[in-house]
């Protein structure tokens, strides 16, 4: 053979990977440091395919990151900002010890900053890329501009934060972006379509937050520290690629209208445009003022390969996407003091409508209460002190419920005292054979535009639902049913034959007259290819048959769960049948 | 202030020295000329002072003056009487004379040394000192003066009739004090009650001082051409300093080397957003084709809801489990809770815990990428033949041979396919005809029922051979297809004499094998070739008669093999083996089985081929046999194939054991077995 023997970790996976310890010694930083490369720039530990070998041999739990990302971050000019900062503070502590204050305030006047553009630069190369991975920015920003301006984290933090998530929700109403909403216990998820990507964000309610102790906010603040730069960005180029300011303006018409009323009352000057901003009343200055974007019509090119159904298909989701972003127009709505103006006026103002609220509230309000224009009032106590007759006096959910639906639906079911339908996620896309709430089927019955009499067929409803529940049953189990009766039979039979044979101690030689098996010709066939398939899967090899019992196990279950659920649903119509007897 | 009042008492020492006999004259003189003085006193400078002399120590002001330096005391009030208007003169002359001012104001300056001396100390005429009194009240003397003589009481002491009298006959009691340190009266004049009038409200002692006087602002605002002090000015004052000269050299020193930055200029481009993607140029890459990236976070679902559909709720028992498990093992992370409306609904107590976890994951979890299998379950099931175009192979339960009382351990069918021999464990050998299904004949084999009995029916000639337990159990005998030979087996880990093969027609047995490979389990002769196949516990040797040597040995890849039968062409070997395994060798390919069937759920009892169609059946524990076709080509490239066509069912499973032999019918695509429920089953 010859040549050297090849020692036994120095080649293969073992090459690609450097431990975490390994890493931070190569970059000599230390771990916060590290850690805050990390999130920076977007390293993350990667798991190898056989860690023992990379662990060469070992099986201690080990963190491994990629030798190449270690590489790329020996390069950073960031790394050169910590050290600096970590001389600034230990300069700034000597200074301190000695009480050398000119000496402190020069220090500090020269304390080391660093920007992150670059980072944001190198990590999205293009414009897609950063506006895909926004997700967690948006949620990052929004629970950042909730806290309160004590301790947790610096105030002009907070303060860019609730700016940048004005400024992006201004975006969002401007361009009509927004798809889908949903409450949830947690807070509110908005989903909007943003240059073709789908970008969801949960918002939390308007709460103070009691601070948990397990939680290390320095490293939220450092992912905030790199998610407002990046939304920073994306708020940029958005809000031109709308023809709009950035920084946001008012639109000068808006601007006078509000200008009216008496800001003094409200906040500070320099707080009051932004303010002003976050009521999401009014529209934005635009850097070319033209008065409506015509729509140039889209001209189509058909692909070959594509068939005329699915460009149908896609013309008419585009229609739809089309009528929903009109939703709301020509409503207008108030708002009631209880319900959370923020979030209602977003949504409304992205569908089209327009909205007001209690001049107290906030600044921004639009109209009055009395104004008899008014279509919906927006209400969440059991009832209204005051009912003006010409407009719809509903529950918050209608409007979500809307939108999700894509239609406006009707109101009965929504107003003040009544039992609230369920609110369903708008995230769900059931599959075949998946469980579908029965409030989803209607409204998509409603989507449909079938439009059941609502008095006369409430209780029809029902019972059409319990039937469909019952077919459902019924087409899972009669399979079952069928095997289990001829079972039965056979065992009732032999059961016979036991007790004869028992009482007379000899079976009686009887003959009877023959029936007449009468064979259901589709049955057997079925049956053939059952047993055929049983056969064929005895055959399967070792690896296939385990996947396949996985992955039949899988849908065996989804199955039961669907079952399980109807049979509560079941129980739950008779529970109120018994209730409803006496 | 001790030192100074040493000092000043040398210097008073000295002066009274000199006036010694002036002040004794004046002390003895006061009482006498009381009156006359107080008539004095508004006059002369002099007189007030001497009053003030008998009165001790009544304030600083006095006690000063009362030094008596008499000449210069005189010049000190006149000097500051003038001193004022002097004063004022001195600013108004400033502005105008430069000059001479100045000597004068120091000359003034000596003279007020005087004037300042703040020597505190007492007029003392008795020595005794800062001593209670009454310690003297026994002793005619009150105390000693300056001169160390004694000061003594006044003769008559006044009692309070004395008193009495006094007060209502004296006009000036009410101005008279009693000294107790020279235990005399004196009596205050005008300007002493005055003084103390005025001390008592508060006012200052002097009538003539003005308390509003207006002030002089010494330090102004104005700019003086003059220093306001006219000493000279310091050398240091001109000369350059050499401390400070160091400090700045040190400061060039360090600016130079750039240990010191200049300030920096404040950066407010930090906080400002512009286009960053303008110059998007399509050649700056990505990541390495490693990067994963990061998994969104999973949409909610109808559970999250404030209000979520009623089904969707835990009931009681899913809560309880939910607060049982783990929050790993948890299915939902958070228990769905149904709000009637939306103001009811709170903050969510663990927002921030998410989040924060969300934060952990995206930069502390490993990442892999993992390939989720996208595979129709349909796809993985392999394409066969159909099992109907393979008839015809044995599809139903014909018949049912009963009659034995034990488990009937092995059968047999007569070349003919006319008789089946069956062996069980009731200790008797039956025979049955095939079609009816009667037993013709029961032969009881020994009394050791228990044993197994085995037997085998040769081809041409239609002998059977059973054997039985005789000391010990033989289990199994196998025929050579000419029917002239005949191997037993006798299964025993020690001996070499596991397995006999014997001659009919010489009645000769011989032993084949000098040393012990293991527990034999079955044998079989080659149906054409001179070749010996003998099942070891996890192997199968084949021997070449001819030869007398070992030509293959094939592992079976199972635990312990119960069963084998080999291919009438010969090529093929099936074993089957207790661990639920049928493995099929072709020994053309390897000595590793070409295919492992896993059919069974129990042990494998079993194993058979026919003789003239391509079907083998396996029976089990499990109480079903079943028949697979294994057509098997000429053709050495094609491997051969083997399908599953039918499952038999039909014996019933008892103490665990449930089909234990399988033969099929010589010439028709049948099979019988038997199991441990003392029956025979035909299936065609």
């Amino acid at each position: 053979m010859g040549g050297l023997q090849k020692k036994k970790y120095e080649r293969g996976s073992v090459t690609n990977y450097i431990t975490r310890n390994k890493a931070r010694k190569k970059l000599r930083l230390s771990l916060p440091d590290f850690r805050r490369l990390c999130i920076l720039k977007g390293i993350y530990p990667h798991e190898p395919k056989h860690k023992k070998k990379v662990n060469k041999g070992s099986t201690a739990p080990r963190t491994f990151y990629l030798i190449k990302d270690i590489r790329f971050l020996l390069h950073e000019p960031i790394v050169g900002k910590f050290r600096d900062y970590k001389v600034f503070v230990r300069k700034l502590k000597k200074a301190y010890g000695k009480t050398e204050w000119s000496a402190v305030e020069r220090l500090r006047e020269n304390k080391p900053t660093y920007k992150l553009d670059h980072i944001i630069k190198e990590r999205y190369p293009s414009f897609i890329d950063a506006l895909r991975d926004i997700d967690d920015a948006l949620c990052m920003c929004f629970l950042f501009s909730t806290f309160a301006r004590t301790g947790k984290c610096h105030v002009q933090t907070i303060q860019l934060c609730r700016r940048l998530t004005v400024e992006w929700m201004n975006y969002v109403v401007a361009a009509r972006a927004l798809r889908k909403v949903f409450i949830s216990i947690k807070g509110i998820y908005y989903q909007a379509e943003v240059m073709g990507q789908l970008i969801t964000w949960l918002v939390p309610y308007q709460f103070s937050h009691d601070h948990p102790t397990d939680v290390d906010y320095r490293v939220m603040a450092t992912f905030t520290e790199l998610y407002t730069t990046l939304l920073g960005f994306i708020n940029f180029r958005l809000y031109h690629s709308l023809n709009l300011l950035y920084p946001p303006k008012l639109d000068s018409k808006a601007e006078c209208e509000l200008k009216e009323e008496n800001e003094e009352d409200y906040a500070l000057n320099s707080e009051c445009y932004l303010e002003k901003l976050s009521a999401l009343s009014a529209s934005l200055a635009r850097m070319v003022s033209s008065a409506e974007e015509e729509e140039a019509q889209l001209d189509q090119f058909p692909v070959e390969g594509e068939d005329m159904e699915k460009l149908e298909a896609r013309e008419r989701e585009q229609k739809e996407q089309e009528a929903q972003k009109k939703l709301f127009d020509g409503l207008k709505f108030f708002l009631n003091r209880e319900v959370p103006r923020e979030s209602l006026a977003f949504i409304i103002r992205c569908f089209g409508g327009e909205v007001s609220w209690d001049k107290s509230v906030c600044i921004g309000s639009t109209y009055e209460v009395t104004e008899e224009t008014i279509t919906h009032h927006i209400v969440d106590r059991p009832n209204a002190s005051t009912q003006y007759i010409n407009r719809y006096y509903i529950q918050p959910q209608w409007v979500y419920d809307c939108i999700n639906a894509k239609i406006v639906l009707p109101v009965e079911d929504y107003f003040l005292g009544v039992t609230l339908p369920p609110h369903l996620s708008p995230f769900v896309e059931e599959k075949e054979g998946d469980y579908m709430p029965p409030e989803k089927v209607k409204i998509m019955a409603l989507q449909r535009g079938e439009k059941p009499a609502q008095e006369q067929e409430d209780e029809e409803e029902e019972d059409e639902d319990e039937d469909e529940e019952e077919e459902e049953d019924d087409n899972d189990d009669e399979e079952e049913d069928e095997e289990e009766d001829e079972e039965e039979s056979e065992e009732k039979n032999l059961k016979k034959m036991e007790k004869q044979r028992s009482q007379g101690k000899s079976l009686q030689v009887k003959v009877t007259p023959g029936k007449m098996k009468v064979e259901n010709p589709e049955r057997l066939e079925q049956e053939e290819k059952a047993e055929e398939k049983r056969l064929a899967i005895m055959m399967m090899k070792k690896k296939e048959k385990y996947l396949y019992d996985k992955i039949m196990f899988g849908k065996k279950r989804k199955i039961r769960e669907v079952c399980f659920i109807l049979l509560l649903i079941i129980d739950s119509h008779v529970d109120k049948t018994v209730c409803e007897a006496p | 202030m001790k030192k100074v009042r040493e000092k000043t008492a040398k210097k008073r020492s000295k002066e009274e020295e000199e006036e010694e006999e002036e002040q004794i004259f004046n002390f003895k003189d006061k009482p006498a000329g009381k009156e006359e003085e107080d008539e004095d006193l508004s006059d002369s400078e002099e007189s007030v002072f001497s009053g003030l002399e008998d009165s001790g120590s009544d304030s600083e002001e006095d006690e000063k003056e009362s030094d008596d330096n008499d000449d210069e005391d005189d010049d000190d009030v006149t000097a500051v009487e003038s001193k004022q208007p002097k004063q004022t003169e001195e600013e108004e002359e400033k502005e105008e004379v430069v000059g001479g001012v100045t000597e004068r104001e120091e000359e003034e300056k000596k003279e007020d040394e005087y004037e300042h001396d703040s020597s505190d100390e007492e007029d003392i005429r008795n020595t005794v000192g800062n001593i209670p009194m009454e310690w003297y009240k026994d002793f005619p003397h009150i105390g000693y003066n300056l001169d160390g003589k004694k000061i003594f009481k006044p003769i008559r002491n006044k009692d309070e009739l004395d008193d009495f009298l006094d007060k209502m006959e004296n006009p000036d009691y009410w101005r008279t004090v009693h000294d107790k340190q020279t235990g005399s009266d004196i009596v205050l004049s005008d300007e002493q009650v005055e003084l103390v009038n005025r001390l008592q409200k508060g006012q200052f002692g002097d009538v003539n001082f003005n308390e509003y006087q207006p002030s002089v602002e010494f330090f102004s605002s104005d700019v003086m051409i003059h220093p306001v002090t006219n000493r000279p000015a310091d050398k240091r004052s001109f000369i350059p300093s050499l401390i400070e000269k160091e400090k700045v050299s040190k400061l060039v020193h360090a600016i130079k080397m750039g240990w010191i930055k200049p300030r920096r200029v404040e950066d407010d481009t930090r906080g400002r957003f512009y286009d960053l993607w303008a110059g998007e140029d399509s050649s700056i890459l990505g990541r390495h084709k490693m990067h994963l990236p990061a998994p969104k976070i999973p949409l909610p679902g109808h559970q999250e809801s404030y209000n979520p559909p009623p089904e969707y709720l835990f009931t009681e028992e899913e809560l309880a489990l939910w607060e049982q498990q783990d929050a790993s093992d948890r299915k939902l992370p958070f228990v769905p809770v149904k709000f009637s409306s939306l103001r009811q609904v709170p903050a969510f107590s663990r927002f921030i815990h998410e989040r924060f976890e969300r934060c952990l994951d995206l930069y502390l979890c490993p990442r892999q990428r993992k390939m989720r299998v996208n595979v129709n379950p349909e796809d993985l099931i392999p394409k066969l033949p159909k099992p109907k175009d393979l008839q015809p192979f044995p599809t139903t339960q014909s018949l049912v041979y009963r009659g034995h009382s034990g488990l009937v351990r092995s059968i047999s069918v007569s070349p003919s396919g006319q008789w089946l021999a069956s062996g069980s464990d009731d200790g008797s050998v039956r025979f049955w005809e095939v079609c009816s299904s009667r037993c013709m004949k029961t032969v009881q084999v020994g009394g050791a029922v228990k044993r197994p009995v085995c037997l085998s029916t040769c081809r041409p000639h239609s002998y059977v051979a059973s054997s039985c337990e005789c000391g010990r159990a033989v289990h199994q005998v196998a025929w050579h297809a000419k029917g002239d030979y005949l191997a037993s087996v006798m299964p025993d880990h020690s001996s070499h004499l596991q397995v006999l093969i014997h001659q009919l027609s010489r009645r000769r047995s011989q032993n084949p094998f000098r040393k012990n490979k293991g527990l034999v389990q079955c044998v079989s002769f080659h149906p054409v070739r001179p070749y010996f196949f003998v099942a070891t516990q996890r192997s199968v040797r084949i021997y070449n008669l001819v030869k007398q040597e070992m030509t293959k040995k094939l592992q079976a890849n199972s635990k312990w093999i119960s069963s084998m039968a080999v291919h009438p062409g010969g090529d093929h070997v099936i074993c089957g083996s207790y661990d639920c395994r049928l493995s099929w060798f072709d020994l053309d390919l390897s000595t590793k089985p070409y295919k492992m069937l896993r059919h069974h759920k129990k042990a494998v009892r079993g194993a058979a081929y026919h003789r003239s169609y391509p079907l083998f059946a396996s029976a089990s524990d499990d109480g079903s046999v079943i028949v697979c076709h294994g057509t098997v080509y000429n053709d050495l490239m094609q491997n051969p194939l083997i399908v599953p066509v039918k499952v038999l069912r039909g014996h019933v499973i008892t103490h665990d054991l449930g089909v234990l032999d399988v033969t099929f019918h010589p010439t028709q695509p049948w099979v019988f077995s038997s199991g441990a429920d003392a029956t025979i089953r035909l299936f065609t």
